[in-house]
């Protein structure tokens, strides 16, 4: 077998927002790839751009929002039977329309995701059965019998017990936890090669949260797919995720191998980052580093280096003046400094 | 869910007979009474009679001048015990001889234009919230606004005006005098359309505008929550999406609504039915109130208000039909 196989490639995207106050630049330079299998953490700070990159690959961004601008290439297996090796065909989904029927196949059959908060996400007036059929009737040949047949072993693979009542509950009548569950379920119904999940656990109490993951890592083992996990928490990252992107004011700064980055982060945004967690064994007179200075007004991003204002190691007269180039380092990790630029 | 029912049940009995005692009560405070009016009528016509006498006669033979509620207690028992509503004083007849047929119209008219209402108001106020800020919303928009401001007796009398004034058709009544008093048959329900149809499209237009208004409103708050984009998602296509989420949701305001849509058309009718010389409820009603009628403004109060209970009863098991949450509290 040859070397591993790319899923997903992230190139040079852009997601804007067109406001009459002015236009948001969401993502402006967004990075990155996942091989197929793989498991991506995207983190950043709240408004960094997170969602609005997860919810750009699948084309979910509402108007006034658009991708003005990058590639979205999605490796698609086509009919790839057990044993013959399967053949792929490469889509831009960044050019597939909203809506269009195209993206509508994708969504859900190929490209499932979870979202942050289990009570919201589901419908409060459609059984968690009925919505969690919804998926595979649309996308497979099944009967309506099959369907149902399917999603109950499915409940039931997620952890749900007393799965063939469970199914005709609503969202209200189940715990949090419980609710993710089903959502989770429902995002694997069609054994998606890639499933985004966009802070899966963060509405979740502690518990739950490592039952969740947990059990997200279990069923990846197993069906083989590629994850990609939002999150601001880089203790998930570290836990579950193989590489991470981080992302400050909708630009992927820095994208390594979740090992490298911890040993040795190379933007000075993610140096400032680790250094603002607690770690374990730290002394207790040793105190948090947090990062100076607030995340700057989106309407008004700081030209050159979004990162220059709160940046220990600005350069003045470049890093406020000339955008930052995108460095690709030998051992394939990429990042945007002036630092790197040169060697 | 049984429990449910029940007690909603139960709660129409009070609920009924405080109505009819505070209508009843209510249409008797004016200091004067149907006798009075009457004789004094005969007397401003120059009928020589006995005033004192005849007024006499009349009460004792009415009823009239007996304790409020002692009166109210004799009705409310012929209605109960012989479905007897009490006399029309004007029309020295039975109430319930001469009501049920108004009521059957006003009803068959009322359900008629709240069909029209909804059948305009569903697609254009989803397409209204759909498409927000798209030059059909505006227009839309600015057609419900004009809807809601102009009184509908108003575009009534524009539009008979134009109507016999180009097209040389009057509207007016339920029926053609040869059809009055056919039996029914399909010619005869034709023949009501054909009187009716400006009516029934003009009080549900009247309505239109407001619900395209509620539905627009109520769906741009659904389309943009988080179980919306989940069903996107899934990759359902986008007409789906709207159908089975959002709208599901937003229909709830409406259901409980339904109730109180049902008198809302009864007393909104009565201009339109003056003006269109259409025999329904709520000019009937104006007169008997006007001439102090007693039984028969109350029974047709009691009648709607009736009406109006069960509506309200209807739209709950609806709403408790549609939404779980109520269902499974």
């Amino acid at each position: 077998m040859e070397g591993p196989e790319l899923l997903l490639e992230v190139k040079g995207l852009k997601t804007y927002f067109f406001l009459d106050e002015g236009t948001v630049k969401a993502v402006e330079g967004a990075d990155f790839s996942l091989l197929r299998g793989g498991t991506l953490g995207i983190v950043g700070e709240s408004g960094c751009g997170k969602t609005v990159t997860a919810y750009s690959i699948t084309q979910l961004i509402e108007s006034p929002g658009r991708i003005v601008e990058g590639q979205i290439l999605f490796h698609r297996r086509l009919n790839g039977v057990e044993g013959s090796p399967a053949t792929t065909e490469v889509v831009d989904l960044a050019k597939l329309r909203p809506g269009s029927r195209s993206i509508c196949e994708i969504r859900g059959s190929e490209i499932a995701m979870v979202f942050q908060e289990p009570m919201t996400a589901l419908s409060p007036v459609h059984t968690i059965g009925d919505q969690i059929m919804e998926v595979i009737l649309l996308h497979r040949k099944v009967s309506k019998k099959e369907a149902r047949e399917q999603t109950v072993e499915m409940l039931r693979h997620v952890g749900i017990p007393k799965s063939e009542t469970r199914l005709d509950t609503y969202p209200f009548q189940l715990s949090g936890g419980m609710r993710q569950r089903a959502m989770i379920a429902m995002a694997l119904m069609c054994r998606p090669s890639l499933l985004i999940a966009d802070e899966p656990t963060t509405a979740l109490d502690v518990t739950m949260q490592a039952q969740i993951l947990e059990l997200m890592k279990q069923l990846q083992r197993e069906m083989g797919m590629a994850v990609i996990l939002i999150t601001h928490n880089l203790g998930v990252v570290a836990e579950v995720c193989e590489q991470v992107a981080v992302m400050y004011l909708g630009e992927v700064v820095e994208w390594a191998d979740v090992e490298a980055l911890f040993a040795d982060p190379l933007h000075p945004y993610t140096q400032a980052l680790l250094r603002s967690i607690p770690k374990l064994g730290q002394s207790k007179k040793g105190r948090l580093d947090p990062i100076k200075g607030m995340v700057p007004d989106p309407y008004n991003r700081p030209g050159g280096c979004p990162f220059h204002p709160r940046c220990a190691q600005m350069i003045a007269g470049r890093c406020d003046q000339e955008r930052p180039p995108l460095v690709r380092r030998p051992d394939g990790r990429t990042v945007r400094c002036v630092l790197y630029a040169d060697s | 869910m049984l429990q449910f029912i029940l007690r909603r049940l139960l709660f129409i009995i009070p609920t009924f007979f405080v109505i009819s005692f505070v209508t009843f009560i209510v249409i008797q405070l004016p200091p004067s009474d149907y006798a009075q009016t009457y004789v004094s009528g005969l007397l401003a016509q120059g009928d020589n009679i006995d005033a004192q006498a005849t007024l006499k006669n009349l009460r004792d033979l009415y009823g009239i001048g007996e304790p409020a509620y002692v009166q109210y207690g004799k009705w409310m028992w012929g209605i109960l015990t012989r479905g007897d509503f009490g006399m029309a004083f004007e029309y020295q007849q039975p109430v319930s001889f001469i009501i049920w047929e108004r009521i059957e119209f006003t009803i068959v008219i009322t359900l008629a234009s709240l069909l029209v209402s909804w059948l305009i108001a569903f697609p254009v106020g989803i397409y209204s919230a759909v498409r927000q800020y798209s030059l059909g919303d505006y227009l839309s928009t600015f057609l419900a606004f004009i809807g809601i401001s102009v009184p509908s007796f108003l575009m009534a009398l524009v539009i008979m005006y134009i109507l016999f004034k180009y097209f040389n058709i009057t509207l007016g009544g339920l029926f053609s005098s040869q059809m009055e008093k056919a039996p029914w048959s399909l010619a005869k329900v034709v023949d009501f359309l054909q009187h009716t149809w400006l009516a029934i499209l003009i009080l549900g237009v009247s309505s239109t505008g407001g619900l395209i208004r509620t539905l627009r409103a109520n769906l741009l708050d659904e389309m943009h929550k988080p179980y919306v984009i989940t069903a996107r998602a899934k990759g359902l296509p986008e007409w789906k999406v709207v159908i089975k989420y959002p709208l599901r949701l937003a229909l709830n305001p409406f259901i409980s609504g339904v109730g109180f849509t049902l008198p809302l058309l009864v007393n909104g009718s009565i201009i339109i039915s003056v003006v269109m010389s259409l025999p329904l409820v709520g000019v009937m009603l104006l007169r008997s109130l006007q001439s102090q009628d007693m039984y028969l403004a109350g029974s047709l109060i009691l009648i709607t208000s009736l009406l109006t209970i069960i509506g309200v009863f209807l739209s709950d098991m609806l709403l408790a039909w549609v939404d779980p949450r109520i269902r499974y509290q």
